[in-house]
C-alpha cells in the first residue's frame, strides 16, 4: 500500500510536471496580441486524475484472485457472448432506421462500413496472420473501380460491385505474389508501401483518376431499377411506391445495403472458416513449415487469403464511393489503415463478434463521445472551467487513446479472445 | 522404394553431406543413424524437399509404378504427389487448433477437391458434406489410434509432450504416405512412452507404409528397424541389417570417437 501510494504521487509529480504548462497556461487573443492566461484548477483535475488513477490501477491489479478471474474470464465470454450479444446486436441494426433518425442512421452506416472492412481485414489478420498496413488500397481500388467504371463506361452500381470486388482481389493478388516470402514486420512495411502506392497514384495519374480533385456525381444506387430522387421522373421509388419523396428514403436504403454487405462478409467468413480453405489460412498462421510437409500449397493459400479479403475490400470501397457520391485519394490514407487494424487487433484477432463490437466503439464511441463532451461543455458554466468548456471535444482523442491503452492492458488479447473449433467430435459436455 | 544416389548438400564451404548413396525398401522401417552433425537432418531436409540437394538424385517409386525425382520436386508437392509425409525435430503441431483439427488441416488436398473450388461449399451444394464425414471418420480412426479421442477437441498445445509427438505422426499419416519420414521421434519420451510409440511404429509398418528414421535412442532403433544406414561427417560409413551394423568396427569407432582412418 505505502509503495502503491508513493509511485501514485510520483506519478502525479511527473503529470504536474507535464500538464502545468500545457494544460495549466493558455493563450488567449487579447486587445494587443496574444494574452497568457493560467488555469491552475484544470491543471490540478489533471494531475489529480493522474493520483487517483494511478493508485486505483496498483489496487486493481494486487487484488487477489485476478489471474485466476482472468482466465475464467476468457473462456467464459466467447460462448455466453455470441449466444446473446450477435442476435441483440443484429435486432439491433435491423430496427435501428426505424428511429427515424437520420443522424443515427448515418452514423450506423459508417459504423457498419468499418465493420465490414474489420471483417474482410480479420480474413487476412486475423485467420491467415498475414499482418496487413496497407488494407485502404483495397478500399481505394474499389471505389475507384466503381466510379471509374461508372464514369467511363455508364454502367450502374450492382453491375460495378462485383466488378469492383474482383478487380480489388485481383490488386490482393498482385500485393501477395512479392511478399509471398515475408513474414511479420517484414511484410507490414511492404504492404504499407503498397497502400501509399496506390494513393499516390491515384494522386498523380490525373489523366485517368482527376487526381487530387478526385471523381464527382458518381451515380446513387438504385433498387431494382428504381431511383432515389427528388425528381418528377416516373422510374423512382417515390413514384413508383406512390409515396412522397424523401431524402431519409435514400440514406435508409445505404444503410440496409451496407448492412446486407457486412452480413455477407461475415457469412462467407463462417463459412470458409469451416472448410479447408479457413483452417488451412489458419493452420499457416500457426505454423507455415508444417503446412508445407502437409503438402498444402502455401502459395495459393497466402494468395486466396489476400484476394479473399481484398474482395470484402472492395465491395466496401465501391459503397463508399456510391454512397459519398465523391471520391479523392484523400479519402484512402494510411489512418484508414490503421483505423481497421485497431479495431481488428481490440476487437480480438480472427473474433468476428469482437471486430463488429470494436469498430461500434471506435467508429461509433468516439463519435458519441465528441457529442457527450459538447454537451457537458455547455453545461459547466462555472468561472472556473472558463476557456476549458469550450475546448473540450477537442480532449475526445486523449480520452479515447486512453481508454485503447487501459483497454489492451486489461485484455491484451481483445475484446473477444479464444477462439471456436471449426470442427468437433462432439464428446464436449458443454 | 526410396533410392538415394550420389546425393550431395553443401552450404557454402561447408559440406553436409557428401556423396551419400542407399536404398529404403518399400515396407521396411529404415533407419538413419549416426553422431551429432553426422548430416542426418540435412538428408531428409533434402529427401522431403524442405532443401534443394547440391548434386544427386532421389527416386521415389510406388508399388503402382510411378517414379518421382523428389530432388527437383518443392516440398508441397513431394507431401501430395510423391506422398511422402514427415514429422519434425522439434514437434510442430499447429498449437492454437484442436487436435480433430490438425488431423483434418492434413487431409487439405483431399477435402479441398470436393470442395468445387471452394464456392460451391460456400453455398452447401457439392460432394462437401460426405467428403468432411469420411474426413472426421478417418481423423477419429487415427485418434482412436493413438488412443487421443478423448482429447479431440481440445487445443493441441495443450497436450502432454509424448502425446503431440505421437498427434504428429497421426497428422502425417493422415496424408496417406507411401512412406514417413520421422526426425527423432523418440526424443524427450520416457521409456513408457517410447515402448508406445515402437508398437505405433511397427503398426504402421504392418499396415504397408514404409518408414524412415532419424533416432539417437538406440534401444528404439534395434527394435524396430529392418536396415540401417550410418551416417558420419556426410557419409555413409556402414549399411545393414542391425546386426551388421553393431558389429561393424566403423560404425564403433565413430561412436566412440576415435580416429577413423586408424
Amino acid at each position: 500500500m505505502t509503495a502503491a501510494l508513493r509511485d501514485a504521487l510520483l506519478s502525479a509529480a511527473v503529470a504536474l510536471g507535464l500538464f502545468a504548462p500545457l494544460v495549466g497556461l493558455a493563450m488567449d487573443n487579447g486587445d494587443q496580441g496574444l494574452v497568457l492566461r493560467t488555469r491552475p484548477l484544470a491543471a490540478g483535475i489533471m494531475v489529480a486524475l493522474v493520483f487517483f488513477g494511478r493508485l486505483g490501477m496498483h489496487l486493481w491489479v494486487a487484488r487477489p484472485g485476478r489471474e485466476a478471474r482472468a482466465v475464467r474470464r476468457s473462456i467464459a465470454v466467447p460462448k455466453a457472448a455470441s449466444k446473446y450479444i450477435a442476435p441483440a446486436l443484429l435486432i439491433a441494426a435491423v430496427l435501428l432506421p426505424l428511429s427515424g433518425s437520420r443522424y443515427y442512421v448515418d452514423l450506423a452506416t459508417l459504423v457498419l462500413t468499418y465493420i465490414m472492412l474489420g471483417w474482410g481485414l480479420n480474413i487476412v489478420v486475423g485467420l491467415a496472420g498475414l499482418l496487413d498496413l496497407g488494407y485502404v488500397a483495397f478500399y481505394a481500388v474499389g471505389a475507384y473501380s466503381y466510379a471509374l467504371l461508372a464514369e467511363t463506361f455508364g454502367l450502374g452500381f450492382w453491375t460495378c460491385l462485383p466488378l469492383a470486388g474482383i478487380l480489388a482481389a485481383f490488386a490482393g493478388v498482385l500485393l501477395g505474389f512479392p511478399v509471398l516470402r515475408l513474414r511479420g514486420d517484414y511484410l507490414a512495411i511492404v504492404t504499407l508501401a503498397f497502400g501509399e502506392i496506390v494513393r499516390v497514384v491515384l494522386i498523380n495519374w490525373v489523366d485517368f483518376t482527376h487526381g487530387p480533385n478526385g471523381i464527382t456525381d458518381i451515380p446513387r444506387p438504385t433498387l431494382f431499377g428504381l431511383r432515389f430522387s427528388n425528381d418528377e421522373g416516373s422510374d423512382t421509388v417515390a413514384a413508383f411506391f406512390g409515396i412522397e419523396a424523401q431524402t431519409i428514403h435514400r440514406v435508409v436504403f445505404l444503410y440496409y445495403l451496407i448492412l446486407a454487405l457486412a452480413l455477407l462478409t461475415n457469412w462467407v467468413t463462417l463459412r470458409l472458416r469451416r472448410l479447408p480453405l479457413g483452417r488451412a489460412w489458419e493452420a499457416l498462421r500457426e505454423d507455415e513449415i508444417a503446412c508445407r510437409s502437409l503438402g498444402i500449397d502455401v502459395t495459393k493459400t497466402k494468395l486466396t487469403a489476400f484476394a479473399t479479403g481484398a474482395l470484402f475490400g472492395g465491395f466496401a470501397g465501391a459503397f463508399f464511393a456510391t454512397r459519398q457520391a465523391f471520391i479523392s485519394p484523400e479519402s484512402f490514407t494510411f489512418i484508414e489503415s490503421a483505423t481497421v487494424l485497431a479495431i481488428v487487433v481490440l476487437g480480438g484477432l480472427g473474433s468476428q463478434l469482437g471486430v463488429a463490437l470494436a469498430a461500434l466503439v471506435m467508429v461509433g464511441g468516439l463519435e458519441m463521445l465528441r457529442d457527450l463532451l459538447s454537451t457537458i461543455g455547455e453545461h459547466m458554466g462555472s468561472e472556473l472551467f472558463s476557456g476549458l468548456a469550450g475546448d473540450l471535444p477537442t480532449y475526445r482523442m486523449l480520452i479515447f487513446g486512453l481508454a485503447l491503452v487501459a483497454m489492451m492492458v486489461m485484455r491484451p488479447r481483445g475484446l473477444v479472445s479464444g477462439r471456436t473449433a471449426t470442427a468437433t467430435l462432439g464428446r464436449q459436455d458443454a | 522404394m526410396l533410392s538415394v544416389a550420389d546425393l550431395t548438400m553443401r552450404f557454402g564451404g561447408l559440406t553436409a553431406v557428401d556423396g551419400l548413396s542407399f536404398q529404403a525398401r518399400a515396407g521396411e522401417i529404415t533407419a538413419v543413424i549416426g553422431p551429432n552433425g553426422a548430416g542426418k537432418t540435412t538428408v531428409f531436409n533434402c529427401v522431403t524437399g524442405f532443401y534443394r540437394p547440391t548434386s544427386g538424385s532421389i527416386a521415389l517409386i510406388h508399388a503402382i509404378g510411378a517414379r518421382f525425382a523428389l530432388e527437383r520436386m518443392s516440398g508441397h508437392r513431394i507431401a501430395s504427389r510423391a506422398k511422402i509425409a514427415r514429422t519434425f525435430q522439434n514437434v510442430r503441431l499447429f498449437a492454437g487448433m484442436t487436435v480433430l483439427e490438425n488431423l483434418l488441416v492434413a487431409q487439405h488436398n483431399t477435402l479441398m477437391a470436393a470442395t468445387g473450388f471452394g464456392v460451391l461449399a460456400v453455398l452447401g451444394l457439392g460432394g462437401y458434406r460426405a467428403a468432411e464425414k469420411a474426413g472426421m471418420d478417418k481423423a477419429r480412426r487415427w485418434l482412436d489410434r493413438i488412443g487421443l479421442l478423448e482429447r479431440a477437441d481440445d487445443p493441441a498445445g495443450s497436450l502432454p509432450y509424448g502425446d503431440q509427438r505421437r498427434l504428429e505422426i497421426a497428422r502425417a499419416m493422415c496424408i496417406d504416405p507411401v512412406m514417413l519420414c520421422l526426425d527423432e521421434p523418440a526424443a524427450g519420451l520416457n521409456p513408457r512412452e517410447s515402448e508406445a510409440l515402437n508398437r505405433l511404429l511397427l503398426s504402421i509398418r504392418a499396415d504397408g507404409c514404409s518408414l524412415l528414421l532419424i533416432e539417437h535412442d538406440m534401444a528404439v532403433v534395434m527394435r524396430v528397424s529392418d536396415h540401417i544406414v550410418v551416417l558420419d561427417h556426410g557419409q555413409k560409413i556402414a549399411d545393414g541389417t542391425p546386426a551388421e551394423v553393431r558389429a561393424d568396427p566403423a560404425v564403433i569407432a565413430a561412436y566412440l570417437g576415435e580416429d577413423e582412418e586408424a
